[in-house]
């Protein structure tokens, strides 16, 4: 339904999408996830045909949105992050005209259309107001009644839960929730439990790569699962020790005091987590520590997911200007960043863990 | 055609829902006015020394169109100079720093409906502004004989003029997200064709011709004096599309350049 072949954007020198691919299916919602300047909102703009790639070439339902940019126009409504509409206009009267622009013929198919629409988005009391003076969520309301009108296939939301009250943005969650159904929906969102409630699958954008595409369950499993270890003993060995262990990717100090300390253990997806308890007791036996709490967390939550992914790609940018400017300044010597070189394409499937 | 003139209605509506046309076309009005009536006030007066001279120095050439039509005409362009920035100016820029440019080309529309829809809406209030001065008209017909060929020339001359200005004030609305620097740079490159004549009267070489070629109001002159020639209007009209090409150009430019 959606489809984006390596897509790059270039704002003069900034590289805003680095060689973007992914594809999203009809009837899905799809959450684009990102940190703020990732490239969710350039990404969006391509789709929706507000402005073409540098390179690669996108498409809604079949059409390229450079060559037949209309009918991509056509089959996808879009919700822009400041939610522009005019406020000079009352609810109705703007609503009408954009249900003209889109094609729908004859006052009383564009009474119709306006009208569901309203009632869809729940706008319909205010549908006489000036657009200026409703609030915040009510305008949301409206900016999606513009997106859902000529019945597109496809809806590109970019953030459209920013700026709202909690309650308002349970209530636009649930809509965007009752709209999917059989329309693809693209949203972005830094907010990640909304991406968890709205989405069936994550694209987890950063610096304008894709770092990962994959169901919640799938990208969590993928990560492995973490154990939470409170330990009391000689603290300063500990935590080598822990990392060192087979089966553990990182380990985070969570909290210390001088007796004691809770440790995060996050566990490569290919790990035992039964077997890693057993390790751990037996070490900590060896090594005299005092296990006062072991809690064996289920996946990890998705914001660790996310941060480990976002601070890992942002990890291997790094090694990649690293290595970038060793090459370039003596090709021969030994550059440190040299076997990281095969890393740096941003891989898809959360599930393919390069053991770091 | 159905998009564009769906586009142009919103954008006409948009300028009677804020007060800039209403506050343009009053002071135009306004200031037409107090031009028709020093115009009539003088040609009474001139009318009057006249018939008493014409005692001693015989008849002489005194018409409505010379008196009045011609200046009047000439002063209504130079209040449309300092007017039609001031109407094209939110065409682009405002939408721009909205942000609802945004949706405006993701709805299904081209470049080229989205620009024209907006320039015939402004064209719209120019039209709106010239015809409300048609009561000038009516007072000349109940008091004297209209020189009719003059006046639809001079109507034709200020139509031709307001379609070339505000051809050059959406292209410049398109360049900045701020309508007073949009105003700005459309008086200012406005006044320099309006003036440019100025600099090279008089001069035959080859520079000094094309620029007074490329001069307004040498061409508006020919037909506010009711002289009606095809370049003149040939240049009006290459003006405009000349612009409103360079529009659709900046448009462009702009999603490339992002």
């Amino acid at each position: 339904m959606i489809k984006a072949e390596s897509v790059s954007k270039k704002y003069g020198a900034h590289l805003a999408l680095d060689n973007l691919s992914f594809q999203v299916e009809r009837g899905e919602i799809c959450g684009f996830l990102g940190p703020n300047g990732a490239g969710k909102t350039s990404m969006m703009r391509i789709l929706t045909g507000f402005m073409p790639p540098t390179s690669g070439r996108a498409s809604v339902a079949g059409f390229d949105t450079r060559k037949n940019p209309l009918e991509v126009k056509r089959n996808i409504g879009y919700l822009p992050e400041s939610t522009p509409l005019y406020p000079d206009m009352r609810v109705a009267e703007y609503l009408d005209f954009v249900a003209e622009l889109k094609g729908a013929r004859g006052r009383d198919a564009r009474i119709k259309e306006v009208a569901g629409a309203m009632e869809i988005t729940g706008i319909t009391h205010r549908q006489r107001s000036l657009i200026k003076t409703l609030s915040k969520g009510l305008k949301q309301r409206v900016g999606l009644a513009q997106a859902l009108i000529g019945d597109p296939q496809a809806l590109v939301l970019d953030e459209p839960t920013i700026g709202l009250d909690p309650r308002q943005i349970v209530e636009i969650r649930s809509l965007i929730k009752d709209l999917a159904g059989k329309r693809t929906v693209i949203l972005s969102s830094h907010i990640l439990p909304e991406i968890q409630m709205i989405c069936s699958r994550v694209l987890i954008i950063n610096n304008g790569r894709l770092v990962a595409s994959d169901t919640l369950t799938g990208l969590s499993g993928g990560m492995g699962r973490k154990i939470s270890v409170r330990l009391a003993g000689d603290m300063k060995r500990a935590q080598q020790t822990l990392a060192d262990s087979d089966g553990a990717s990182g380990v985070e100090l969570r909290k210390s005091s001088e007796t004691a300390a809770l440790f995060d253990i996050f566990l490569l997806p290919e790990a035992d987590p039964a077997q890693w308890r057993q390790w751990l007791i037996k070490t900590a036996g060896e090594k005299g520590w005092d296990i006062m709490d072991l809690i064996s967390s289920a996946a990890i939550p998705l914001e660790e997911t996310y941060i480990r992914l976002i601070s890992r790609d942002d990890d291997r940018a790094g090694e990649r200007e690293i290595s970038a400017t060793a090459e370039d300044a003596s090709p021969a010597a030994e550059s440190p960043g040299q076997n990281t070189g095969g890393d740096a394409d941003g891989y898809s499937g959360g599930a393919s863990h390069n053991g770091e | 055609m159905r998009t564009i003139s769906i586009l142009a209605k919103r954008e006409l509506r948009a300028y009677f829902y804020s007060p800039i046309a209403y506050a343009v076309i009053f002071m135009f009005l306004f200031i037409a006015g107090y031009f028709f009536f020093a115009a009539m006030d003088r040609y009474t007066y001139a009318s009057f020394e006249m018939s008493r001279m014409a005692q001693v120095a015989g008849p002489q050439q005194l018409t409505i169109a010379q008196f009045v039509v011609t200046p009047l005409f000439g002063n209504m362009s130079v209040v449309m100079l300092l007017m039609t920035p001031l109407v094209a100016m939110r065409l682009f820029s405002e939408e721009k720093k909205a942000g609802s440019i945004e949706l405006l080309f993701t709805w299904p529309a081209t470049d080229f409906q989205i620009a024209l829809g907006k320039y015939l809406a402004g064209l719209a209030v120019m039209v709106v502004m010239l015809a409300a001065t048609a009561p000038f008209i009516g007072f000349l017909w109940l008091h004297t004989a209209p020189p009719w060929g003059s006046l639809l020339c001079g109507y034709l001359g200020l139509g031709l003029q307001a379609a070339a200005f505000l051809a050059l004030g959406l292209f410049v609305s398109t360049l900045t997200e701020n309508q007073i620097i949009s105003a700005t740079i459309s008086f200012g490159a406005l006044l320099i064709f309006w003036i440019g004549g100025w600099t090279v009267a008089g001069k035959t070489d080859m520079f000094s011709q094309i620029v007074a070629y490329l001069s307004i109001m040498e061409h508006f002159n020919n037909l506010a004096r009711g002289i009606l020639d095809s370049r003149d209007v040939i240049y009006f009209l290459s003006f405009t599309i000349f612009f409103l090409f360079l529009t659709l150009r900046s448009l462009e430019a702009e999603k490339i350049g992002g």
